[in-house]
This record gives structure tokens, C-alpha cells and sequence, in this order.
């Protein structure tokens, strides 16, 4: 337990080790440490920042989807109107078609019966003149009475 | 061992391996050494009884001491050289985890007591605290181990523990010391130490010389205190331990282990004093009124 000059011995290399620790040791590794804390900070920050831009880019999606989807609606309806448009086009058809084949069968009808009219009406000059023949037991001359048959044949 | 006797036992393990001068009395008369030999003109050897070493007086170094505070500081500085030169601002590393969280822990302990902006405070802080832990450590290891070893080498007496040396505390608070006195005339001038010293804590010009002599002996107390402190608690915990080693073999865990265990709280504790005190101190220093 003798002070002696350990003691200074002692304080130089304590003074020795203090400069090291304060040039060489300290320095380094506080940059380091430095480094790695901004290096988490920015890490940090761009999480920050992506979870921002996820939820820019949600909405921008949703919006995009709601715009597709009234789209898609506009479209349908588009459609469904251009269908009903073409069937009633097709209806307006059909029924232009029916009226013309009734048309035209009322037109056959008519001429039918004026072609039965006209051979009723041959028909009945023939049996009228056939009665008046057996009326008057004489043939009678079709070329001699032709003018009173047509007459006849004209009023049925 | 060398010692046949619980006191010698003792005595042996709290001898420093000593090398200094050993001179021939001052009436002129040859030193004669414990072996019987004669020392007619100084020479430098090393002492070989407790004796010889407190005749060599201040002329002497403590060998053990030197060599193995020295060991530590190297040991300190060189891991922690190596973490820093391999420190990356990545994922850090085993090593680099424990230097980072002693780095961590000086930093937390120096920005809450500092109060000033010196880049010296904070490695010299750091420095204390791993030193003074890696020598204190050294007091786990069985006390008879490495003097066995050394003693089988031919060297007599080998103290392991430098903190248990006051050379070496005392080495270290003078060194503090020296910064205090330093930053004291630094930051506050001649002028404005003086009157620190001459006008506290009784602000009156009749007070002068009271005041003086507090405030001196308040600054001259630091160093020794912190030395005492540390040196004391090392030395009572080495010679309670050396107590132990003198128990027969199969009792001495009975005790052995929980004063070890025990001291794993003083060990970092006494280191941590010693770094929160120097701190405090150079606070002071750096604070102008």
C-alpha cells in the first residue's frame, strides 16, 4: 500500500487512454450510431409515406371502379334501349306485313267475288232464259235477245 | 504459497510485486536485504519482503499494477476499437450490440448530468467507467490463481486487482483532478475561480479566508474521495475474499460464492460511482456563475 510512482505511472496511462478513447474510439462509433438512427428515421418516414400512397392509390381505385361500374351501366342501359328500339321496329314491321297480306287477301276476296257475282250472274241469265224457254216452248234466240239479256243479267 | 501463517497469507496477498530502488541507509550504512545480502550503492530491483517494498519508498513501481491496468486499458481500447472500426449503420453485431449499449448508457449518463458542450467529457467518462470495470472484474478470479501461476514463474508477490491499489485509483482522480482544475480556470478565468472560491458559500469580504479554506479543501476532498471510495471498497471486498480463501476447502463456497455474487453488483456499481462523481465534478467545472 506504498504511494510510489506507480501513481504516476497510473495517471500517464490514463491520460493515454483517454486520448485514444476520444480520437480513435468515440468518433467512429457515434457515427455509426448516427447513421443508423437517420437510416431509421428515413426508413421511418417511407413507410409513412408508403401507407400514404396506398391510400391515395385505394382511392383512386375505388373512384376508377365507380367509374367503370356507372360505365357499365350507361352501357346496359344503352343497350336495352337500342333492343327495345329494335323491337319495336321489328313489331312495326310485322304488323305493316299483316296489313298488307290482309290487304291483299280482301283484294283476292273481292275479285273472288266479283268472279262469282259475274258467273252467278251468267248462271242465272242461262236458267232465266232456260225458264222462259220452257215459258214460251220456243228456243229463244240468244243472238236475237242478247240486248234484253245483258239487261237482265246487269240488273241481277 | 510463501505463507505458512493466516497473517502471512494475508500480508503476502496484499503486497504488490514491487520494482524500485533500494538505497543503502542515510548514516552511510549498506541496506541489507531480507535474504541476507548487502546493497552498498542503489540499485533497481525487486523487492522480496513487504519490507523491502516500503523501503524503496516513492522510488518503486507497482509491476502487478501497471502491467495489469495497463492489460485492461488495451483490452478496453482494443475491443472498442475494433467494434468501432467495424461499426456499421446496419444491423449490428454481437460486439457491437454490448460497446453500443455501454456507448448508449455513458451517452444517456452524460447528457442528463453534463450541462455543458465538451466532446472530452463523454469518451473520458467512457473510458473511467470500462477501465475501472475491467479491473475491478479482475477481483472474480479465485484469489489464488494467478499469484500460483506467477508465483511458479519466481515472482514472490502479484496483486491481480489494480483497483485494489491506490496508486492506481489515486492515479486516475489526479488525472481527473488535473481536468477539473483545468476546465475550472478554463471556463471561468482566473479571476472568476477565484472569486468562486474566495466568495462561497459566505458571500461577505470578512469571510474571505473561511470561504477559502472550504472551498480548497471542498476541491482537494474530490479526488481523494473519489479515489478512497473506490479503492477502499475494492480492498475491503479483496481482503473479505482472501478472509475466505483461508476456510478449509469445503466450506469456502459456502461463502465464496455469494460475496462473488455480491460483488457482481459492487464491481459495476463502484465503476459507475467513480464515472457519475467525475462527471458531477467536471459539470461543476464547466458551470460559470
Amino acid at each position: 500500500m506504498n504511494i510510489n510512482l506507480t501513481l504516476i505511472g497510473q495517471s500517464i496511462a490514463f491520460a493515454i487512454f483517454v486520448w485514444f478513447c476520444v480520437k480513435y474510439v468515440w468518433p467512429p462509433i457515434t457515427a455509426a450510431m448516427e447513421a443508423r438512427q437517420k437510416k431509421i428515421a428515413d426508413g421511418l418516414s417511407a413507410a409513412d409515406r408508403a401507407s400514404l400512397d396506398l391510400e391515395l392509390a385505394q382511392e383512386k381505385a375505388t373512384k376508377e371502379m365507380q367509374k367503370a361500374k356507372e360505365e357499365a351501366a350507361a352501357l346496359i342501359d344503352q343497350a336495352n334501349k337500342r333492343a327495345a328500339q329494335i323491337v319495336e321496329a321489328s313489331k312495326d314491321d310485322a304488323r305493316k306485313e299483316g296489313e298488307k297480306l290482309i290487304e291483299q287477301a280482301r283484294a283476292e276476296i273481292q275479285q273472288e267475288r266479283v268472279q262469282a257475282r259475274d258467273a252467278l250472274r251468267n248462271e242465272v241469265a242461262a236458267l232465266a232464259v232456260a225458264g222462259a224457254e220452257k215459258i214460251l216452248e220456243t228456243s229463244v234466240d240468244a243472238k236475237a235477245h242478247s240486248e234484253m239479256l245483258e239487261k237482265l243479267a246487269a240488273e241481277l | 504459497m510463501a505463507a505458512d501463517t493466516p497473517v502471512e497469507y494475508i500480508k503476502h496477498h496484499l503486497t504488490n510485486l514491487t520494482y524500485g530502488k533500494l538505497q543503502p541507509l542515510e548514516n552511510g550504512e549498506p541496506y541489507v536485504r531480507a535474504d541476507g545480502s548487502i546493497v552498498e550503492e542503489a540499485t533497481w530491483t525487486f523487492a522480496r519482503t513487504a519490507q523491502e517494498a516500503a523501503d524503496m519508498g516513492f522510488m518503486a513501481f507497482h509491476v502487478d499494477t501497471l502491467g495489469w491496468s495497463i492489460a485492461m486499458g488495451v483490452l478496453f481500447l482494443g475491443l472498442f476499437r475494433y467494434a468501432a472500426t467495424r461499426a456499421t449503420a446496419g444491423i449490428p453485431s454481437g460486439l457491437q450490440n454490448l460497446v453500443e449499449i455501454t456507448f448508449e448508457f455513458i451517452q444517456g449518463l452524460v447528457r442528463d448530468v453534463f450541462h455543458g458542450k465538451n466532446p472530452l467529457i463523454a469518451p473520458l467518462a467512457l473510458t473511467i467507467f470500462v477501465w475501472i470495470l475491467l479491473m475491478n472484474v479482475l477481483k472474480l478470479i479465485p484469489v489464488d490463481f494467478i499469484p500460483s501461476v506467477a508465483h511458479a514463474m519466481g515472482l514472490e508477490y502479484f496483486k491481480i486487482v489494480p483497483t485494489t491499489d491506490p496508486n492506481a485509483t489515486f492515479g486516475m482522480s489526479f488525472g481527473v483532478f488535473l481536468l477539473i482544475l483545468f476546465y475550472s480556470f478554463k471556463v471561468k478565468g482566473v479571476g472568476g475561480f477565484t472569486k468562486e472560491l474566495a466568495f462561497n458559500p459566505f458571500n461577505h469580504w470578512s469571510m474571505v479566508p473561511v470561504n477559502l479554506m472550504l472551498e480548497i479543501l471542498a476541491l482537494i476532498i474530490k479526488p481523494i474521495s473519489l479515489a478512497l471510495r473506490l479503492f477502499g471498497n475494492m480492498y475491503a471486498g479483496e481482503v473479505v475474499f482472501i478472509l475466505i480463501a483461508l476456510l478449509p476447502l469445503w466450506v469456502q463456497w459456502t461463502l465464496n460464492v455469494p460475496w462473488a455474487i455480491f460483488h457482481i453488483l459492487v464491481i459495476p456499481l463502484q465503476a459507475f460511482i467513480f464515472t457519475v462523481l467525475t462527471v458531477v465534478y467536471l459539470s461543476a467545472a464547466h458551470e460559470d456563475h
